[in-house]
């Protein structure tokens, strides 16, 4: 029987109302192995692991799991069968325990009470099968973990419940380096237990990594299918379909580098320690380091929203104090959030209105369009054109974009104010290749015409690919800089804190 | 650009175009209170309709404000019931005292929504208990204020607003000054939410407040400004009613809640982020129509609380509904 694909799913077909989503995807995953499942945002993965937990019915298509032909109807039905998902977000309780969540509805009884102990106890053991013991304590409180621990919470979920097949959808979007190799070791663990596993990502690194096979969909049809690992630019020019030719842009030349635009000496707060730094207009600088390192609390101490309490801060030779993001946006200083759904996005106001608010917010209350001579309707269309945004009339609500045309959007906002200096966290964050490398050319027009740009990011290769010079961070202060011919490896030491601090 | 090139994205359904049904709403309940009644019909019927609303149609568009911004404004009938009580006490039947009165009337409710908006903004103070402290509050002053019954009358310059109608205008031969007011108001409500730079910043901060302070909004300041319109429109509800129905103790309380109700029937988003004063004033129009059709059905004023309870709950119930089914 070992020759039978754990899960086999056959001509799967599924439209909805305004699309069609899926045509004729076939795809299989067998004991013992990882199988890569590639495509940018929207080419259907998500809809086709759907359609495999019983979330979706297909139109047509069959899915068979160890060789028998199964009808779900509800995600219970394909739990039981044996299929664990583990999505983006988390379905934990975050005010339950660990033990109380693994055991979510299945809770041992004794005596008509539940058996505490027991449930600790197998907590426990499930969690050592994959040597996190020491690190997640079976009666903590799913809130209190990190991201990392409540992802292996899922994942000892998957594995207690017995899970044969077991999902897991871009698992590293939230995750730091050292947490990703927990999680690349856990993937190794099952799959020498047998499991068969479905691994979504768009991320090149990770399929080199863990995958056996690699299938890629694009415009929901399977465009290329592999029972090896090939090139990376192979399934990079399979989910886009056509070839990306200078993916990174050009890095500046000496003579594109101007003046010091920002400078901070001694700069710190609660977050932050002893922080020296230029800013060059006409330069990229990125900014690299662990989670907590400091990266983001240094961006909102430039923008005034998280100020410093000590040190200088220099804005064109004058010294100035933000003590708020308006000051900091009257200065000339522009950010991009990380998070853009909490931080950035106006979800239920129109992609236009999202773009001018900064403008608006700077000029006359009572005025309309046109009271200043940054709130201009046919300047801002002009500027989302410019950067592209596929929107079908940009009055549409900014919900209904994509990731990476909302992002474009954003940027948007802030080009319409021409800042100095423009602060860019996690740019590419949850947006597809295509619009990543917009992004980065974005970012490296915005440096040709003078702006100093500061890119946070978790993504090495970004940050080598995009920078012109590298800064790591490391517990509030500034570990290292490098030019952009570093290796990741330098990085990371430096990040870790592993040798000294690097020249 | 066309739709077909946006696959994963969701695309507007065609046809018809989009029509707020809040406006379906007040058509067919006029018709039907028409066909009940087809005295409605005459201008005496519907323009006594329109007059009997207005102080309740200003209101929801003020309201309108605070919700959209993201909170609850539960101090505008204390301040309707204040605005009453406080010019009968002030005028004592001196026809020429309306000329400060009103005035001054507006300044406290200026500095009432001033008030609300700081405690909100700077103490963090949730709005829906602020507003509901502020409304115990203000009924209590206004109580203190009259000594327990209210004593003097609105003269009638004070009254002009609410009261009086301008007769002999062609076609529609009469006109309440109620009416002039409503659209007067309607206008500048309109105005503000959906022509100027201060309603788009609104919009933001009901939608997102951390990410509208992070753009550079000043996000108090609009908070602030919003409970300070709400405030205002009160005072002016407070001087239509006063005007219409005359002096009584509790004359402002259960508008709070009415406004609310009407600005969610016209499709205002009670979290904060969407809403359109045309539609909440349509809202007031339809509530009214409901209360009037039950009049005439016989029904009395318990059965005309269960009702708005029951409409509160189902308009938000639907809207959240709606908002799921479309995805997101």
């Amino acid at each position: 029987m070992s020759d039978v694909p754990t899960i086999e799913m056959r001509g799967i077909t599924k439209s909805f109302p305004a699309v069609k989503a899926l045509r004729g995807v076939s795809f299989t995953c067998s004991k013992g192995e990882v199988h890569a499942l590639c495509g940018e945002n929207g080419a259907g993965k998500s809809t086709l692991i759907k359609i495999l937990s019983g979330v979706y019915r297909p139109d047509s298509g069959e899915v068979l799991i160890d060789g028998v032909e199964q009808h779900f109807r509800h995600p219970q039905e394909a739990l039981l069968a044996g299929i664990s998902v583990i999505y983006q977000e988390f379905s934990l309780l975050p005010e339950r325990t660990v033990a109380q969540n693994l055991f979510l509805g299945r809770e041992p009884m004794k005596n008509g009470l539940i058996d505490n102990r027991a449930m600790v106890a197998e907590t426990r053991r499930v969690l050592g099968l994959f040597g996190v013991r020491h690190r997640i304590e079976p009666e903590t409180l799913v809130a209190d973990l990190d991201v990392a621990s409540q992802q292996m919470v899922e994942i000892a979920k998957a594995i207690s419940l017995n899970a044969k097949v077991i999902v897991m959808d871009e698992p590293t979007a939230a995750l730091n380096e050292a947490e990703c190799e927990v999680l690349f070791s856990l993937v190794d663990q099952l799959r020498a237990a047998g499991t068969a596993i479905v691994y979504i990502t768009h991320r090149m690194r990770e399929v080199t990594r863990l995958a056996n096979r690699v299938t890629v969909i694009r415009d929901g049809e399977v465009t290329a299918s592999f029972d090896h690992v090939p090139a990376p630019d192979v399934i990079v020019r399979a989910m886009v379909g056509r070839d990306i030719s200078e993916y990174y842009p050009e890095p500046a030349t000496p003579g594109e580098i101007g003046s010091v635009v920002l400078s901070v000496s001694g700069g710190g707060n609660a977050a932050l320690r002893d922080i020296n730094l230029e800013l060059r207009s006409g330069e990229i600088v990125g900014f690299a380091g662990l989670q907590g390192a400091g990266r983001t609390p240094l961006a909102m101490a430039l923008f005034g929203a998280a100020p410093f309490t000590s040190g200088t801060m220099m804005l064109d030779g004058e010294e100035v104090r933000l003590t708020s993001p308006r000051d900091a946006i009257r200065a000339g200083i522009g950010m991009l959030p990380g998070d853009r759904k909490a931080q950035a996005l106006f979800l239920m106001q129109s992609v236009r209105d999202n773009g001018m608010l900064t403008a608006r917010s700077f000029a006359s209350a009572v005025g309309g369009d046109g009271a200043n001579r940054f709130t201009d309707i046919a300047g801002m269309n002009a500027l989302l054109d410019q950067m592209k945004v596929r929107a079908p009339s940009y009055d549409q609500e900014m919900r209904f974009l994509s990731g990476g045309n909302q992002q474009k959007a954003i940027v948007a906002r802030w080009l319409a104010l021409r800042p100095k200096v423009l602060i860019f966290i996690e740019p590419t964050r949850g947006i597809d290749v295509d619009a990543k490398a917009s992004i980065y050319h974005l970012m490296r027009d915005l440096a040709r015409a003078g702006t100093a740009v500061m890119m946070v990011s978790s993504d090495l290769p970004e940050i080598l690919g995009a920078s012109d010079r590298v800064i790591v961070m490391r517990e509030g202060r500034i570990a290292g800089e490098f030019g952009r011919s570093a290796s990741e490896a330098e990085l990371m030491l430096a990040a870790t804190g592993e040798t000294g601090v690097a020249a | 650009m066309s739709a077909q090139s946006l696959p994963q994205t969701e695309t507007p359904k065609r046809g018809l175009p989009k029509i707020n049904p809040v406006y379906v709403l007040v058509v067919a309940l006029i018709l039907a209170i028409v066909v009940m009644n087809p005295a409605f019909g005459e201008p005496t019927g519907y323009m006594n309709f329109l007059k009997r609303v207005t102080a309740l149609a200003i209101l929801s568009g003020g309201a309108l404000y605070v919700i959209v911004s993201g909170g609850f404004d539960l101090s505008v009938g204390s301040i309707m019931t204040l605005t009453v009580i406080g010019s009968s006490m002030l005028a004592s039947n001196d026809p020429n005292s309306t000329y400060w009165i009103i005035p001054l009337m507006l300044g406290i409710g200026a500095v009432v929504g001033l008030i609300n908006g700081l405690v909100v903004s700077y103490l963090k103070v949730p709005s829906l208990i602020a507003t509901l402290g502020m409304m115990i509050t203000l009924n209590g002053v206004a109580f203190m204020w009259s000594g327990g019954a209210p004593r003097g009358y609105l003269p009638d310059t004070f009254r002009f607003f609410g009261r009086y109608n301008i007769t002999d205008v062609p076609v529609i031969t009469l006109l309440p000054v109620a009416v002039i007011c409503l659209v007067v108001f309607g206008v500048i409500l309109w105005w503000g939410m959906h022509r100027t730079n201060f309603g788009r910043m609104l919009h933001a901060v009901g939608d997102n407040p951390q990410a509208a302070r992070l753009a550079g909004v000043p996000v108090e300041r609009v908070r602030i400004s919003a409970f300070v319109v709400s405030a205002l429109t009160a005072v002016l509800a407070g001087v239509i009613l006063g005007g219409r129905a005359g002096v009584s103790v509790n004359i402002g309380s259960g508008f709070e809640l009415q406004a609310i109700t009407a600005a969610v029937i016209g499709g205002a988003q009670l979290l904060g982020g969407r809403g359109s004063v045309p539609a909440a004033i349509a809202g007031a129009l339809a509530l009214e129509a409901i209360f009037t059709l039950l009049n005439l059905l016989g029904l009395a004023q318990p059965v005309r609380l269960v009702v708005q309870g029951l409409i509160l709950i189902g308009a938000v119930a639907l809207a959240t509904y709606q908002r799921k089914r479309s995805g997101r």
